[in-house]
């Protein structure tokens, strides 16, 4: 549920950017899909977590140094906006000024998408159907019988 | 759920809404805000509503299993076969302007018929991933209640 409201807040956040392409992708998969893949992943699952014996120190320090590097990293992220930023200055310039002429296409990023890199779209396209033959692959095998294997072990959890 | 009027009737009206609308932005992809991933993404949408409302049977009805396999598949062999095009025509791996004389009108239908594809590809996909996960449930149960017998 809070991954769902994340993505609708992050896709008015796009849309606020005038980021239309993206608000629209956020909000049909963040807020739509992933909810509904989420959802049924969870009817699978057991209703209680199984509870984790100790506390691993040892993933708390590697996580704490990676967030405090990156927060410190966040601090040499040039500044929002700026014409001069490296994603403003490279090719971005030319699709801009020949997007139009080029294809006459309004939408700057579908003709991005696919036609400027549309090598790199067909690579995306099979991504997902790599992504649903791996989902398939996993799920055709026949489930196994889980609760004959546990049943001893809870009770003796119990005990 | 397919017993709850209230459910029905919002879906009934709201799903050929959502195609559309999947339609609307597949096809107007160059003009506005779209293309083949969002639109397949919301076109699957209308279909998983449909299949939570009358059941995943009565979804697979409309849309095989099978189907599913195939298009996802013929997805990218479209995207891949414009490409091929552009070759057989005398252009470079996925250069649109080979395909028709003019060379906007050449790129748009590059342009759509590739996004196209993508659409057809992630739209089958989602439905997939829904299909699979929603029928494990089913399994897991049959196998879990069969060894309670």
């Amino acid at each position: 549920m809070l991954f769902a409201i994340y993505s609708l807040l992050s896709a008015g956040l796009f849309a606020v950017l005038d980021a239309g392409d993206v608000a629209l992708t956020e909000a049909a998969v963040g807020a739509g899909i992933s909810t509904i893949l989420f959802l049924a992943v969870l009817a699978l699952t057991g209703h209680e977590e199984r509870p984790a014996r100790g506390k691993n120190r040892l993933a708390l320090t590697v996580v704490v140094a990676t967030g405090a590097c990156l927060i410190y990293a966040a601090g040499d992220l040039p500044e929002f906006g700026e014409p001069g930023n490296p994603p403003h200055v490279h090719v971005a310039p030319y699709y801009i000024e020949h997007a139009y002429t080029d294809m006459g296409v309004p939408n700057m990023v579908a003709a991005v998408l696919a036609s400027y890199r549309s090598i790199d779209t067909m690579g995306e396209a099979f991504v997902i159907l790599t992504a649903g033959l791996g989902v398939v692959a996993l799920l055709s095998v026949p489930p196994r019988r889980r609760r004959h294997k546990h049943k001893p072990g809870k009770s003796e959890d119990d005990s | 759920m397919r017993t709850n009027g209230i459910l029905r009737v919002i879906a009934r009206f709201l799903i050929p809404l959502i195609m559309l609308f999947g339609l609307y932005i597949q096809f107007h992809g160059e003009y506005s805000p779209g293309g083949g991933f969002q639109a397949g993404v919301v076109f699957a949408a209308a279909w998983i509503l449909f299949a939570l409302i009358y059941g995943l049977d009565a979804a697979l009805e409309v849309i095989p299993e099978r189907a599913q396999f195939v298009l996802a598949c013929l997805g990218v062999l479209l995207y891949c076969f414009v490409g091929l095009l552009g070759v057989v025509l005398g252009g470079r791996f996925l250069d649109f302007y080979p395909l028709l004389d003019s060379p906007h009108a050449a790129q748009q239908t590059g342009i759509v018929a590739v996004e196209f594809g993508v659409g057809v590809t992630v739209a089958t996909c989602a439905m997939l991933f829904f299909t699979f996960f929603a029928r494990r449930k089913r399994e897991i149960d049959a196998a879990e209640t069969g060894e309670d017998d």
